[in-house]
């Protein structure tokens, strides 16, 4: 198969206007030893139609969630995507184009990012926004690193429940720079103030991070009191949070966080296996000039009409090279377009009912699975959103994983994946997100009885 | 544009002033669990007070709005778009089609691998075939985007250091990166704790290999280089230079940006590079995605393979089967969550499998013949630096002479390109061209297509000498007239406020 345009008499042409004979001539710059072999061991090339058998055979190997009923959540949701969020995204006005560096015949994508950045602000109650990050890990990676540099320090204070893949980011991104990651301990699950106050004081850190929900669905409840004493020791408060939630739950910046950051997936990216989502980045006004990545701005253009343009661009890579803010160039704009678009689909008020349903599904869920012999809910008391912890004692996950795919399940997942303290060791993270149907969550009761008894 | 598009200062609206109060759009999936939704049932502090402030939109309000904004744009699919270093070429339609198919959408990152077989079996072939293109080893389809790569291949180098020379390695601080390079280069250096060194271009557009000569020693980490460099020039030099850098313990860092122009003719390895990335949203035709998505991937020599992040996909023969192998013990870490850009990854792979080899090496070669064609078609309004040998996949031409008979800029030209119906090139970069216009035209423009533009671009500098206050209020015939930077960055308006904004900045809107 082939995308090139010119026949042979074209290319004769060309070449002619070049006074070459062959394209050849067109490489004598290249040392001729330093050629590589013609055969360097690739499949050969397919026509259209056996590449699409061929990738519809592998994409048959798979058994996607449209096969599996999913109770797997662990920073990736099965969520509900209307139709027009693919439709109007991946329009090939925005879908093939760049960085909107020539502003004048790329409005579309500058307003649309620019009413992104006006719904995270929304959404996160801080005041500003940049226009997407690759993911939530790196996106926290981001602030961490701006904490640092606002500051001058260089440890921070990391919640045990926040996502440990997103730690893990923390971490090799902080270590070329110097950056300590330290623990808080979590106690049933949740990060207390009264841990926070006397290790805030011991380690003066340039922020402490919390995830809410966090990593193990629960809502934090000490976030306001945390973030005082991270204040009073001149720290910052960085909140992971999962947009979706910001429906019922208090904002970062209703919770004193200086800071926000998290995954988009849940904002109209489907699942695909971990990628491409985008990250979200927001910040109280006196970080902007801090902030990394695009941010676009309103302007007016010659006849005195609104217009956008990017703004603040001297914080970046491309201009202020060695001295940016970041290196990062490339964003994920077109997760965030279709998040404004899944957004403005839904409303405030779908948008509470998306987060309702995640809470009365997954309430509901655990109020019939605490009442199995043989199940035991790990945090009981705590306020969670829409996963939670299983300990199902003596089973080993292999078995629990097998066991719920038989019946047609992706079970809940096994923390002794992710977590390696044995006392993780028999626990599993079960999420009903606003897919799940009563009927499909009754089943699931009755498997997991079934598989218990 | 049809009405509702058109505000009545005839600028187009807001998502937020289309709202109209307690207007529905989509419906989301309603629950019959019974179990009632009770905000009681959260802690006060916990609360959200309202409901955040979002548009109320019926579906086709939004329709409206985002089909109308996307005619406000332009893409690879309306016309040329020859901006430089960045590959814009055709994204085919058949690789969109392979990622939409549920087989593929709907796989949760973390399913057990039984059941991801053909996730895996992609992933696996990618890296092998990526390997092949580049000479190397191994590689990691982690990272999100080429900067991101660039900060991992530094922590490779950085690891590897460590390791070999533990009593030295705090001295090698310095990473060198020519004047002519992309800006992540030095950024990404920076993000990864080490000082910027600048190696100059000689006078024919190649490093300056005295003073790399010079700047290197028992303090330098590595060198970062795209070649061919962001002139569109192949350094000529890459064997000595990777000497010199070998020689003073250094290791040597291939920025794939410009891949595309010896794309299956030379491998990254085989001119003596020790760690590559790659650019898959440009080389490999996956879609921009109006400034992302795209896909970094790393590739390494066998002695850097230990350090590279994980998981990655192994294949038993003996099972016939793909499963992850966790990161070794002296791997630098994460990356992102997951595993990569996976959606980006499988366009790529389809891409691949569709070229081969043969067809992977055309794309070169009709990629550096678009190049130059261009290039010589454009010699007579435009001065062109380095002319006296072919250029690669792009070439940079200066306005330089424009700039100095009218006081027009090469952003000017660029404007009136616009009005053309062309993207314009890459302007004002890379650094070292005074006025410079990077023009990358990429292997799948048609004769036809490059005619016009070389037409319509001296039609642009004609007019520079002839009416240059036309191209001074440039353009006139897009969407919106040339628009102000100054203001936009003097008076930031960087988010929608409700009117009156007695609100405040955290603006809430009503309670649900």
């Amino acid at each position: 198969m082939s995308y090139l345009p010119h026949t042979a008499s074209e290319r004769e042409r060309m070449l002619a206007a070049l006074g070459c004979r062959e394209i050849d001539e067109l490489f004598t710059d290249i040392p001729p030893r330093l050629r590589c072999p013609q055969d360097l061991g690739l499949p050969p090339p397919l026509r259209e139609n056996e590449l699409w058998q061929l990738a519809r055979s592998l994409a048959d190997r798979n058994q996607d969630l449209d096969h599996l009923c999913c109770f797997r959540g662990a920073g990736a949701y099965d969520r509900f995507i209307p139709a027009a969020v693919a439709a109007l995204a991946n329009r090939a006005e925005f879908l093939t184009a760049y960085t909107p560096y020539q502003a004048e015949v790329s409005q579309g994508e500058l307003q649309a990012m620019w009413e992104y950045q006006s719904l995270i602000c929304n959404l996160t109650g801080l005041d500003v926004a940049n226009s997407s990050m690759y993911d939530g890990a790196s996106a926290l990676a981001e602030a961490v690193l701006l904490a640092t540099g606002v500051t001058g320090r260089t440890t921070v204070l990391v919640s045990e429940a926040l996502h440990p893949e997103y730690r893990q980011v923390v971490e090799t991104y902080g270590a070329a720079r110097g950056v300590t990651v330290e623990t808080l301990p979590a106690e049933q699950g949740c990060t207390r103030s009264r841990e926070t106050a006397s290790l805030t004081e011991r380690k003066q850190p340039a922020a402490v991070v919390l995830q809410s929900p966090n990593f193990f669905g629960i809502l934090e409840e000490d976030t306001r009191a945390i973030g005082e004493f991270a204040h009073a020791h001149g720290g910052l408060l960085i909140l992971v949070v999962d947009p979706i939630s910001l429906a019922i739950v208090a904002s970062p910046g209703e919770l004193g966080a200086d800071l926000a950051v998290g995954s988009g997936q849940g904002l109209g990216s489907p699942l695909a296996f971990g990628g491409p989502y985008f990250g979200f980045l927001a910040a109280r006004q006196e970080f902007l000039r801090r902030l990394p990545g695009r941010i676009v701005g309103e302007t007016v253009d010659s006849q005195g009409r609104r217009g956008f343009v990017l703004a603040l661009q001297t914080r970046e890579q491309h201009i202020r090279r060695e001295k940016a803010t970041s290196n990062i160039c490339t964003n994920h704009a077109l997760g965030a377009l279709a998040a404004a678009v899944y957004l403005s689909l839904l409303g405030p008020a779908g948008l509470t009912e998306v987060a309702t349903a995640c809470w009365r599904n997954a309430h509901y869920l655990a109020e019939r699975l605490g009442r199995l012999r043989g199940v035991e809910l790990l945090f009981p008391s705590a306020p969670f959103f829409q996963e939670f912890v299983l300990r199902l004692p003596g089973r080993n996950p292999e078995e629990v994983d097998q066991a719920f795919l038989r019946q047609g399940f992706l079970g809940p997942l096994p923390l002794s994946r992710l977590l390696s303290d044995p006392k993780w060791q028999d626990t599993y993270l079960v999420c009903a997100t606003e897919s799940r149907t009563r009927e499909e969550i009754d089943r699931f009761i009755q498997v997991t009885q079934e598989m218990v008894a | 544009m049809s009405s509702t598009n058109q505000g009545a200062d005839g600028a187009y609206p807001l998502l937020f002033e289309r709202s109209v109060p307690g207007r529905r759009g989509v419906l989301p999936p309603a629950t019959t669990v019974p179990v009632a939704w009770n905000p009681e049932r959260l802690p006060a502090s916990l609360r959200r007070a309202r409901a955040p402030l979002l548009p109320e939109l019926s579906e086709l309000d939004v329709v409206r709005h985002y089909s109308g904004l996307s005619q406000r744009n332009w893409g690879v699919d309306l016309g040329f778009y020859p901006l430089g270093s960045c590959t814009m070429k055709y994204n085919p339609k058949v690789n969109e089609a392979i990622a939409a198919l549920p087989g593929w959408q709907r796989l949760h990152p973390y399913q057990p691998e039984q059941t991801v077989q053909g996730a895996l079996q992609i992933l696996f072939e990618l890296e092998r075939d990526l390997c092949a293109l580049t000479g190397m080893a191994q590689a990691t389809l982690q990272p999100s985007a080429g900067a991101q790569a660039e900060l991992l291949g530094l922590l490779l180098i950085r690891a590897h250091h460590q390791h070999h020379d533990p009593a030295h390695a705090a001295r090698r601080r310095q990473i060198i990166v020519p004047d002519s390079a992309h800006g992540t280069n030095p950024a990404s250096a920076a993000a990864a704790g080490y000082e910027v060194v600048q190696v100059r271009s000689n006078d024919r557009g190649l490093v300056d290999v005295k003073h790399l000569k010079e700047l290197v020693g028992p303090q330098t980490a590595g060198l970062m280089l795209t070649n061919p460099n962001t002139l569109g020039l192949f350094e000529e030099d890459i064997e000595t230079i990777a000497e010199i850098i070998h020689a003073a313990g250094g290791l040597l860092y291939y920025d794939g940006a410009n891949l595309n122009a010896i794309v299956g003719i030379v491998r990254p390895a085989d001119m003596g590079f020790d760690i590559v990335h790659l650019n898959l949203h440009k080389t490999f035709s996956t879609p921009h995605g109006g400034g992302g998505p795209g896909a970094g991937v790393i590739a390494v020599t066998p002695p850097l393979a230990p350090f590279l992040p994980g998981p990655r996909v192994e294949y038993d023969a003996a099972k016939n089967q793909y499963h992850w192998r966790a990161a070794g013990p002296w791997t630098v870490g994460r990356l992102r969550e997951f595993y990569g850009n996976f959606g980006v990854l499988l366009r790529a792979w389809a891409y691949i499998r569709s070229l081969g080899a043969e067809g992977l090496r055309e794309v070169a070669r009709t990629a550096v013949l678009n190049a130059n064609y261009c290039r010589a078609k454009l010699q007579d309004c435009l001065e062109v630096p380095y002319a006296d040998r072919p250029c690669k996949h792009e070439f940079v031409a200066s306005a330089r002479e424009v700039h100095r008979r009218t006081g027009l800029h090469a952003q000017d030209l660029a404007k009136g390109l616009l009005d053309r119906g062309f993207h314009a090139p890459t302007v004002a970069f890379p650094l070292i061209v005074e006025e410079a216009l990077m023009c990358e035209p990429t292997e799948t423009e048609s004769l036809q297509t490059l005619d016009a533009f070389v037409d319509a671009l001296q039609q642009v500098v004609h007019l520079a000498y002839t009416q240059p206050d036309e191209l001074r209020t440039a353009p006139h015939r897009a969407p919106v007239g040339r628009l102000d930077e100054v203001l936009a960055n003097r008076h930031l308006k960087l988010r929608w406020l409700p009117d009156p904004p007695a609100t405040g900045p955290t603006a809430e809107g009503p309670t649900p």
